[in-house]
Formats: structure tokens, sequence, C-alpha cells
């Protein structure tokens, strides 16, 4: 699943434009994860702070 | 707020303010909605824009103007430092705005023209009727209500949530994205006119890292990068860390800001049935500059005009809104991302030597017509050699 590092989150909507799933929403001060998020960790990937981590369940 | 008006406009960026503004001015209803609280912040932007571009809209005004350009200067992976001065030595070519202040003026100006101002206001779905968008679910506070409209103009920035909604795929590549982060940097040394664009590998893969000056001693100090090229530990922010850390030790950092800018191609359809997509939500940020206040504004603005004579005609289809798609593509700003577009291809796949070989070759340059065109036709010039490397492209720069 997605995690979200609320505490370096920057609120700018970067990894919203390049989720190939429409899974991401920026809603004002915080970033809302659907249910349709498959962790394919493309935002992980391109967030200039590095706040969102794909963790993988044990 | 009505639960109904002529035009609905998402977001209040300059796309959108000019949308609405204009949409009021002819003669139509028009509501804004912003989803942050307050227009204009947080920033995600490096706010530079050409003299001529702002010319084309508006006065400068002193209020929303940082700092007045009357050069810049490009930098080498190797150091060595372009200049470019206009022909005219001294003679203003652009502004860096301040935009906060700026954006709050344009949606003022709306507002003051008669339009319908909600901030705090999130479209959270559209209204579909049969695949026609006729309107948009808000919510304020809490509170949910719909509003319909004849035309919803789509101006939601770099997250383009609501033509996703309506069924345009607005994903941007990942190559496509640039990650980017900025610093207003105070206390360093700069030349308070010129901006300063640093290019290489290892400053800003795929992209470039600025100062544009916003005073004295004082600057954004940013960069972006490609989504490609970013990962953990070689973010926009570990690239502008190790700049900042370099070139400004002693600088203090007074605000810090992060975003993505699409250097895409604009999306192949900018238009649906009851809907039109402006400024950065259609993707048409220059590509080689990253870009996007002019752009945005000239959309807005020429979506809200189609806008207004569709419903004269009382054909808010499609094929009727593409006017407006057409009008764009075949505008100076349409052709210019389209050729800027190719020119950052190129840029992209060079190494740093064939870079610090480009720039080398003119130390100073007087240009006539101060924009990235007569910068590159006079590099080809003094690169004749670049002209086989551009191949098709050369056509469209001559």
């Amino acid at each position: 699943m997605l995690n979200v590092r609320r505490d370096i989150c920057g609120y700018c909507g970067c990894c919203v434009s390049v989720c190939p799933e429409g899974a991401l929403e920026l809603i004002d001060a915080y970033l809302s994860v659907e249910q349709n998020c498959t962790s394919c960790g493309i935002c992980a990937k391109v967030c200039p702070l590095g706040a969102l981590e794909v963790v993988h369940e044990k | 707020m009505k639960n109904k008006y002529d035009v609905l406009v998402i977001g209040g960026g300059p796309a959108g303010a000019l949308a609405a503004r204009t949409a009021v001015e002819k003669g139509l209803s028009a509501l804004l909605v912003e989803k942050r609280p307050a227009i204009g912040a947080p920033v995600r932007c490096a706010e530079g824009l050409g003299k001529e571009a702002l010319a084309d809209f508006m006065e400068p005004d002193e209020r929303w103007i940082s700092a007045e350009m009357t050069g810049a200067g490009i930098v080498a992976p190797d150091g060595f430092l372009m200049k470019l001065e206009s022909a005219m030595v001294g003679s203003k070519v652009g502004y860096i705005l301040d935009r906060k202040v700026f954006d709050r003026e344009l949606v003022w100006q709306a507002a003051d023209a008669g339009a319908d101002i909600s901030v705090k206001t999130r479209a959270s779905a559209p209204i579909l009727e049969d695949g026609v968008v006729k309107g948009a679910q808000l919510e304020y506070c809490g509170q949910v209500s719909n509003v319909t409209a004849d035309v919803v103009i789509a101006a939601d920035g770099v997250e383009s949530k609501f033509a996703r909604w309506c069924g345009i795929d607005t994903t941007v590549p990942v190559r496509e994205i640039m990650s980017g982060m900025q610093y207003v940097m105070t206390d360093i040394d700069i030349d308070p006119h010129a901006t300063i664009f640093y290019l290489g590998n290892e400053v800003a893969p795929e992209g470039y890292l600025w100062v544009f000056p916003k005073g004295d001693r004082a600057a954004n100090v940013g960069i972006g990068i490609s989504g490609k090229k970013s990962g953990e530990g070689h973010r926009a922010k570990d690239y502008l860390n190790r700049f900042v850390n370099k070139t400004f030790p002693k600088g203090k950092t007074i605000e810090c800001i992060v975003g993505g800018v699409s250097v895409c191609r604009p999306l192949e359809c900018t238009v649906g049935d009851g809907l039109v997509l402006v400024g950065d939500a259609a993707r048409v940020v220059d590509p080689l500059t990253g870009g996007g206040i002019y752009n945005s504004m000239f959309t807005g603005r020429l979506a809200a005009n189609v806008a207004a004579e569709c419903i004269a005609k009382g054909d808010l289809s499609k094929k009727a809104l593409m006017a407006y798609d057409k009008s764009w593509r075949e505008s100076k700003m349409g052709k210019t991302i389209e050729r800027n577009y190719l020119i950052k291809e190129y840029l992209i796949k060079q190494p740093d030597e064939k870079l610090n070989a480009i720039i080398h070759s003119v130390a100073k340059m007087n240009l006539k017509e101060f924009s990235t065109i007569s910068l590159i036709k006079e590099i080809i010039r003094v690169n004749p050699k670049l002209l086989v490397d551009l191949g098709a492209l050369a056509a469209s720069i001559r």
C-alpha cells in the first residue's frame, strides 16, 4: 500500500499528475489515496520531497 | 453563490481568473471556485514573465512585480556563463512577479467584473448527463451542493483531475513531469536584473536550475528535474540543497515550495461535451522553459470567448467547442509549444560535453528580440552544425 508521510508532503500535486489510476487527490493541505491505488510507485519516484513510500505488507 | 451559471470555472489561477473575467465581460454569468482557502498561495512557480507576454493582458503594476529584468545568463555544466542582453542594453525584457499578489489581483478583477467567487470550495465530481458535462458537485466546509452550467472550464492546474473524472486521460508521463522545488532566498549575492539558468546532468538532470531575482539580494532559487531521474537520494530537494550549500552558503531561506510542471505535448484534445480545458490542466506549459503563466492566461481568455460564442448559438457540444482547441493550436502560442517541445527533446539527450561546447560558442549575446527563439537562432548561427543534428526541426526554426 501507499503511505503518505504527512510531515514531509508539500501538498504540491506533482504525484497527482502522474498517477496512471487517478487514485490520488490533493484536497487543499492533504493528499488522499483512493482504493484503486495499485502501489505502482510512480508517485513515490517523482515526489520532490520523498513524502510517499510503497509499503509491502507482510 | 447560485445553483446555475452560464460558465463554471474550476480553479483560481491565472487561467481560471482570465476565463471567469472574460466570461462576465461577454455578458455571461460565471462562478469561479478555488479549492485552496487563499488565491495565489502556496505559490508553485518561478514567477518569470516576459515583457511582451504581460503586455498582451495588462499594464505592469509595482504591487505584483518583484523585480525587473534586463538580461539573462546560461551557465554551462562546466560553469561557463553565457550572458544574454537585449540589443538595447539596459532595456527591460521581463519581470519576476509576486504570484501571491498577482493571482489575487486577477481573481479580484474577475470579481469586480461580475463573476461570483467561492474559495475553499472543491469540485469533487462532475455532473454528467449522457456523457455531457452539465456542472459540478462542489464541497465547501462539509457542505455538498450541485451547480449546473452550460460550460465547465477546467482550470485545475497540474493535477487536472476534473477532466479525468469526465473521461479524459490527463496523466503526465513520468519522463515528462518536472519534479520541482524552490526556495525564496535572501541575503545572497546575485545580479538583481538577470535571470540565470544552470544546465547539466549533475546540476539538474533533464531540467534546469534557476536563480530568478526578487530584489537586490533576494531570489527564487529553484530546480526542476525529470521525474525519470528522480528517486530516493537524488530528488529535486537533494539537487537544490547541494547547489544552495555550495553557491549561497550564507543565504537565508524564507520560503520553501514544491511542485510539478508538465513538459509533455498538450493533450490531444482539450474539449469535451460541455467542457473546456485550459492552462496547466490542458498541459499547455512551454515544454522548453516550463513557463505557463502566459499560456494559461491566453487559453483562459480564449476558452471564455469560444464559450460565449457557443452559448449564443445554443451548441455546447464537443464539436462546437473544438473551435477553441483549433484556435490555440493554430496560434503563435500553439506553434511555439510544438517547436519548443522538439527542441527540449533534442536538448535533454545531449551529454554535458555537448552542452559545454554549445554554450562556450558565445560568451555574450545581444538579442534584438529577447525570446527563446531568437536565442536558439543565434546559437545555431554560431554553431551551424547543429542544423544537421536538429534535422526536420531546423526548418521550423529558420
